[in-house]
């Protein structure tokens, strides 16, 4: 096993599928009465979040107190940040405390490359700027394979806001790994530049998509880092980008439609679809709890 | 051995009611199938059978890398309130059992408690004790018993390698 995760890139077959199969094992631990494993006890875990997230740090947090590690949480508001301490220095500090592994979300996209090279514990990438999101990656992954039963093969769809998307490129990386074939669909304006050096295919056109789709991955438009205008209007984007009712019907029997969270609805995704029985939205965020056990006891359960 | 262990376990339990066998991966899972088959052909009493997999309650994990996790499956009805026998191929350290009967504690509260295992090689480094051994083998330390099975290494067979002969 690797002894940071800071990209899905770094994992290769065998070892994606070891956290799938951990994950799967760790999942029938939320059917338990105890649902507490003693494998992490006396390890210190920090969440580290300089950005706002709801599910990720919950589910951070949940999987380590699962698993009996010492959880601190750290949010940017309300610590020395604000009084204008740096990165390294927090880092540092988190150090001088005794971390053993640190989860980190920051606006900017590195900052984990940066935090592995300070301390000596473990870094796990919870999510940097536009960059990657490996662990959302991998229980997308997770979702995916216990829905359809299998990787290899599969034809994903991911749509929307690839450009500020680290959802989308994590995705990207660990599904191509993993055997599927990757379609990106976007407007030209939400493409970044260089993806044609990317493992996935591009498309303009969600609707020729559709009929031969597995999974449609919706992604959210993400306002807060638009500083200018990407496409014309909203109702247009919805209109062209948009997943409703009448394009969920044009796809297969069997194909699932996911979304990282959390969700613009009426913009990206309508509720018709956002709530039915083809979403898998709410299961995505119980299979982020396994999932994340199954990094943090492969990350550090063993000798580190 | 294993037919042995079926009849004194059918003797020690008077009849094998409300018991369930539960194995300890790798090997312990089909040892545990093979008692509940010769159970069932002796007395016609089906006895359900599960798998038990301690890695996450082990007190070595920090010795190693981390490792890959075996399957753990509960008969239906779970272990409260019942006779729980476990099995294992090899008794040595007694540290898996240990972790086992930690494991057992989160998953409900069984009405006792049982080990049954193929080989007893000595060695003990915490004060437990198996109900069912298949054959006591003496060994040095230095010593490794394997056990192999055909289901899951292709032919049966016990074998003592390595250590002064």
């Amino acid at each position: 096993m690797i002894r940071h995760l800071l990209s899905a890139g770094d994992l290769d077959a065998a070892t994606a599928t070891l956290v799938l199969d951990t994950a799967q094992e760790m999942a029938s631990l939320a059917d338990r009465e105890v649902k507490k494993l003693p494998t992490l006890r006396g390890r210190t875990v920090v969440n580290l979040f300089y950005e706002d997230s709801t599910r990720t740090r919950i589910s951070f947090e949940a999987a380590a107190k699962r698993l009996s590690a010492d959880v601190i949480n750290f949010s940017a508001k309300g610590s020395s940040v604000s009084k204008g301490e740096s990165l390294k220095d927090t880092a540092l500090t988190l150090q001088a405390m005794g971390a053993d592994a640190v989860v980190i979300r920051h606006s900017a996209s590195g900052a984990p490359h940066r935090l592995a090279n300070w301390i000596d514990g473990t870094v796990v990438n919870a999510g940097d700027g536009t960059h990657e999101h490996p662990t959302q990656a991998l229980l997308d992954a997770y979702t995916m394979r216990s829905r359809l039963g299998r990787l290899s093969g599969l034809n994903v769809a991911i749509v929307g806001d690839v450009l500020h998307s680290r959802v989308a490129r994590s995705n990207v990386l660990l599904l191509h790994t993993l055997g599927a074939k990757v379609t990106l669909v976007a407007p030209p304006t939400l493409l970044p530049v260089g993806v044609d050096a990317w493992p996935a295919e591009t498309s303009y056109h969600l609707d020729s998509v559709l009929p031969d789709a597995d999974v449609v991955m919706m992604l959210r438009v993400q306002r807060e880092r638009m500083d200018q205008a990407y496409f014309p209007s909203a109702r247009e984007y919805s209109r062209r980008y948009g997943l409703d009712g009448a394009r969920m019907r044009r796809l297969p029997e069997h194909a699932i439609v996911m979304h990282p969270g959390p969700m613009n609805r009426g913009m990206e995704i309508t509720p018709e679809v956002a709530d039915s029985p083809r979403s898998t939205i709410v299961e995505q965020v119980a299979n982020g709890v396994s999932v994340r056990m199954a990094v943090l006891y492969l990350l550090l359960g063993g000798k580190v | 051995m294993v037919d042995r262990i079926a009849h004194q376990i059918l003797e020690k339990t008077s009849g094998a009611a409300d018991t369930i066998l539960l194995g300890v991966p790798t090997r312990g899972v089909p040892l545990a199938h093979r008692l509940a088959a010769r159970i069932h052909a002796f007395e016609g009493v089906a006895v359900p059978v599960g798998a038990l997999d301690v890695t996450l309650y082990r007190d070595d994990l920090r010795l190693r890398g981390a490792r890959a996790l075996g399957r753990t499956e509960l008969p239906p009805g779970g272990v409260d309130g019942r006779r729980v026998i476990l099995i294992d191929d090899v008794l040595f350290s007694g540290r898996t059992v240990r972790a086992a009967l930690d494991a057992l504690g989160d998953l409900g509260r069984p009405r006792s408690v049982q080990l049954a295992v193929l080989v007893d090689r000595g060695h003990r480094e915490l004060p437990i004790r198996a109900d069912y051994v298949g054959k006591n083998i003496p060994t040095a330390l230095a010593e490794k018993v394997r056990v192999s099975l055909t289901e899951t290494d292709g032919a049966d067979e016990v074998r003592l390698l390595g250590g002064a002969a």
